[in-house]
């Protein structure tokens, strides 16, 4: 008895599994490469933070400015990078820049399926386009 | 002794990972060329071995039978774990695979020597420790499909939402991160520390736990400590689903060890212990019905032998037959 | 007996050594009395098995063939490609522990390679080295050692030292089953002489007369003649054994040490008076005189060679069906081989009761109905008589024996029968009944005298839970449908739990089976007043 049938319809479930993402994408239209983002448009040119930190670790520093606003009232950030004073603020200081949340903040959050709960509190701002 | 060396078989593998950063080359190759490599060398070594088993014929049915037979119409049969058919089987398989039932039934076995007793204790912590490791290794692994596939399936996201349900730290520590670790932990103090475990434990059961560790605390780290940009990790990592070989930009020394030693669990996965997941699955006491009786099972090779035959037996008692007043075949 | 007392046998470490458990060594001279005597040249002889020779475990020299290793591998290597169970079960063990403190012979002896998973370690080390990739690369890392003689020697006194009682195999998260290994490492030492004589003497006295204890046909056909001239003088009850009838309806197969000794012999009788009282038209066989099989443990194909007269006979006797007696092991191969080794059986018809008109359907293909499932139906049916309190002298319990156990699942059918025909009856411990039962530690060819202290050693879970019964409930009768249980249990019994005896379950039913014409009973079958002496005392 070697009851092939059933291992093999198990090996076809096994290979299918452990390739799934292959075919996934390949049946699904959009395409997986990394969101282009867009660039400020108030003529600004350079983040609070270097945009290697930005990018990897935004939610730490917008984590630390929440704590310090919320818990001391100091506002001013100085810039690790540039020395620069900030005002610590997510709808002041981020969005006037990046000003549109779809095309900013979602783009990357939505390819990454993360959905931070910076807005259940702060109002998003209505964007420039 | 087995548990250094495999500590630091683990140790060198990761140092050997974090010398990918020190050029595009070796970035490239540890990046995207091994875990490549790795993932053909686990599909195409699981598949051979899964044959291999299934080349071997199951001669014999020999179910452990842990209930009640189905005998008599009027005795309650336990069908899930004395099956009598296919649908107790697979109860009992889905039972099996899912949710540990055979280590469920563990047992302590206390020796009172001086007042001369021999307890048998219910212990439910390997089971325990063994389901938080296997179900939170399932999410974690599903959970990583968003780097995979684009766009996230909603389940993932759904997943995600309940795994993340405590809403502590940014980015959200998921529960079954921690799971994982103290599971592992668990599963390796426990190795360390039981008398008997520790001494049929052998170097490889150790490699196996601190390699999933390693995988496990260098994930962590990276999504709590040392932040890597995931954007671009998950714009590498599809590239390689269309065959792409790139090693994503923004990203440190965690990265490749986490993913070179997902590798080595890769290549390691068909040729070591691990092949337990799909050996679960072939295993005879447990997949075939105890219905022996009712249903005649066939071995291919039931191989031509014949006993002593009645004809045999009869003429070499002869003589003490007649004497006893046996009736005879063959006068 | 062991020169031990209980109270010292006791005394157990379950904590193991220092050292590790891959350096083999086994002193054979120091433990006498927890291994068997190797098997006898005459027996091996007559079996025509491998190399058979004057040895002793405890010589330096075990006169294997030149090329031992080699035929050792390549018998390995043809079992790998024959057996799925060897495959998976070599490969999937993750060493998690939980079989561990299963085994009865490492809960009684501490020995550390008595824990289930290194029983099986010590096949699967040489199956790392000879046919693993990572076992020829890492070596003893990878868990691999070679098959040095030492190893052998190991593979003797551990392989020798299990039951095939199947308990661990309950408890592992992949069902690996140590018997099965076991019966695959005793295959391949077979393959090069290495046996012992409790399982080569049996094995060839079953095949030349057709039982393992030898009896020849005149000699089966007086004893059993005597056991019924006894209980006519006993109890004035007549019963008529029939051997050996053509055109019978049932034929009637038994462990042969039900019809040689005591206390087996009480539950024979019983099984006559039952089918005497029924008017079953059955025939026992002086050729398939055993349903035993010790080929069990020997090798498969041995066991197919001993089990062949069973269907045999029953086509030569032109019978319609088969029923078995209370045996072990003999059920394990009459429910879990017979029917592949030697089936079909087209010559045979369904099961169906002629007292009672049930049909078995869980016998619809082997067309061999367990002796407790025929009796417990005549029961259910009420179409036996039975006076329960002429076994009020017994409190009894019940012994589940291994194979009917965790390779049949015959639970409820014994204690159905105990329960309607003995008004006293207790459990032991849940952990230790049902599938998570003890063994009696004599099974698979182990239950020899110069065994002893190993015996009485894995007795210890079993004697222990008789001991508590016996202490919490006044349990003076242990009950059991095992041949070789009531053959081992008696010394277990006597050592770890005295006061309790032991007895087959149609011992019981026979007691309390009214019989047609019967003058009134004052004692039991093995003679005894039916009420305790002390009782009658009290009684005013």
């Amino acid at each position: 008895m070697y009851d092939a049938g059933k291992i093999i319809v198990g090996i076809v479930v096994f290979v299918v599994l452990a390739t799934s993402p292959l075919w996934f994408n390949a049946l699904t239209e959009a395409t997986p490469e990394a969101p282009k983002l867009t660039l400020p448009t108030n003529g600004s040119t350079e983040c609070v933070e270097a945009t290697g930190y930005m990018r990897a670790s935004h939610m730490d520093l917008l984590n630390q400015w929440r704590e310090q606003v919320v818990r001391t009232g100091q506002r001013d950030y100085v810039s690790s990078s540039s020395g620069k004073v900030f005002d610590m603020s997510l709808s002041r200081t981020c969005m006037d820049c990046h000003s549109n949340k779809a095309d900013f903040c979602d783009a990357c959050h939505t390819y990454m399926a993360v959905s931070p709960y910076c807005w259940d509190c702060h109002v998003e701002p209505k964007g420039a386009n | 002794m087995g548990a250094l060396v495999s500590l630091v078989a683990v140790a060198v593998l990761a140092l050997l990972a974090v010398t990918a950063v020190a050029s595009d080359n070796l970035r490239l190759v540890f990046g995207a060329v091994i875990p490549g490599v790795a993932f053909a060398v686990f599909l195409v070594g699981v598949v051979a071995r899964v044959t291999r088993w299934a080349r071997a014929p199951v001669p014999f049915r020999i179910p452990t039978t842990a209930g009640q037979q189905k005998s008599l119409p009027w005795i309650k049969n336990s069908e899930l774990d004395n099956p009598s058919g296919t649908l107790g089987v697979v109860g009992r398989m889905f039972l099996e695979v899912l949710f540990f039932r055979s280590l469920f039934r563990n047992t302590k076995v206390e020796l009172i020597t001086d007042k001369e007793k021999v307890n048998y204790i219910g212990t439910k912590y390997l089971w325990a420790a063994a389901m938080a490791f296997h179900w939170s290794m399932l999410i974690v692994v599903f959970r990583h499909f968003r780097f995979f596939v684009e766009p996230v399936p909603r389940v993932v996201e759904i997943i995600q939402s309940l795994d993340g349900f405590f809403q502590v730290g940014v980015p959200v520590i998921y529960a079954t991160s921690v799971l994982l670790i103290v599971s592992l932990g668990y599963l390796l103090l426990r190795r360390l520390a039981d008398a008997k475990v520790k001494y049929i434990s052998l170097p490889t059961d150790y490699f196996a736990l601190y390699l999933l560790l390693g995988i496990a605390i260098s994930g962590f780290l990276m999504r709590h400590l040392e932040k890597v940009d995931i954007v671009n990790v998950k714009a590498a990592i599809a590239g390689w689903a269309s065959f792409q070989l790139v090693a994503p930009e923004g990203v440190g020394a965690l990265y490749f060890i986490h993913v070179f030693l997902v590798s080595v669990l890769f290549v390691y996965f068909p040729f070591s212990k691990l092949l337990h997941a799909p050996g679960v699955f072939l295993s005879p006491t447990r997949n075939l019905a105890n219905n022996n009786r009712a249903k005649r099972h066939v071995n291919p090779w039931n191989p031509p032998i014949v006993g002593h035959t009645y004809a045999e037996w009869e003429e070499e008692f002869h003589d003490k037959l007649v004497a006893s007043g046996f009736v005879l075949d063959k006068e | 007996m062991s020169e031990k007392s209980p109270q010292e046998l006791i005394q157990i470490d379950l904590n193991p050594p220092r050292k590790k458990w891959m350096d083999p060594s086994v002193d054979f001279e120091s433990r006498r009395g927890t291994w068997s005597y190797p098997g006898g040249v005459k027996s091996i002889e007559y079996m025509g098995f491998a190399n058979p020779r004057e040895w002793s475990p405890t010589d330096e020299d075990w006169k294997l063939p030149e090329n031992w290793q080699q035929i050792i591998h390549d018998g390995f290597k043809e079992r790998l490609g024959k057996y799925r169970s060897l495959r998976v079960f070599m490969e999937t063990c993750v060493r998690c522990g939980a079989c561990a403190d299963k085994c009865h012979f490492f809960i009684g002896s501490g020995d550390p390679k008595n824990m289930p998973v290194l029983r099986s370690e010590l096949l699967r080390s040489i199956y790392r080295n000879d046919f693993t990739l990572a076992g020829k690369i890492l070596g003893a890392f990878a868990g691999g050692r070679k098959l040095t003689l030492d190893v052998l020697k190991e593979w003797f006194y551990y392989f020798f030292q299990c039951t095939e009682c199947r308990r661990c195999s309950v408890y592992c998260p992949y069902g690996i089953d140590t018997a099965e290994v076991t019966m695959m490492a005793r295959e391949l030492m077979m393959l090069v002489g290495v046996n012992i004589n409790w399982i080569c003497e049996p094995v060839a006295n079953c095949h030349r007369t057709g039982n393992h204890l030898g009896i020849q046909p005149h000699t089966f056909k007086d004893n059993i003649e005597f056991l019924c001239e006894e209980l006519e003088d006993d109890l004035g009850i007549t019963v008529n054994p029939v051997i050996n009838k053509k055109g019978a309806e049932v034929l009637f197969i038994i462990p042969s040490a039900d019809y040689f000794a005591d206390p087996g012999t009480y539950t024979f009788i019983g099984y006559l008076m039952l089918f005497q009282q029924i008017g079953l038209d059955y025939t026992m066989s002086a050729y398939a005189s055993e349903g035993g099989n010790f080929g069990l443990f020997t090798s498969h194909d041995t066991i197919k060679k001993l089990n062949y007269k069973i269907y045999h006979e029953a086509k030569r006797l032109g019978v319609k069906w088969i029923i078995g007696g209370e045996c072990g092991h003999m059920w394990r191969v009459m429910h879990q081989y017979m029917d592949t080794m030697n089936g079909p059986t087209d010559f045979l018809e369904v099961p169906r009761s002629p007292i009672t008109g049930t049909v078995f359907e869980n016998a619809r293909s082997t067309k061999m109905v367990h002796i407790c499932e025929f009796t417990a139906d005549l029961i259910r049916n009420k179409k036996i008589k039975l006076d329960p309190s002429r076994n009020d002298k017994y409190r009894v319990t019940f012994h589940d024996s291994c194979n009917p156990s965790r390779a049949l699942g015959l639970f409820e059918e014994p204690r159905y029968i105990l329960k309607n025909v003995c008004n006293n009856f207790f459990e032991m411990p849940e952990n230790t009944i049902r599938e998570h039962t003890f063994c009696c530690a004599g099974g698979a060819g182990l239950g020899n005298d110069e065994n002893m202290e190993m015996r009485l050693r894995g007795g210890l879970p079993r004697g222990n839970a008789l001991k508590h019964v016996r202490d919490a409930h006044d349990v003076n009768l242990m009950s059991c449908i095992c041949a070789i249980d009531r053959a081992t249990l008696p010394p277990l019994a006597e050592y770890w739990a005295p006061g309790v005896e032991i007895s087959g379950v149609h011992e019981l039913v026979a007691n309390a089976l009214v019989m047609d014409g019967e003058t009134e009973r004052t004692k039991n079958l093995r003679g005894e007043s039916l009420k305790a002496e002390t009782e009658e005392t009290t009684d005013v």
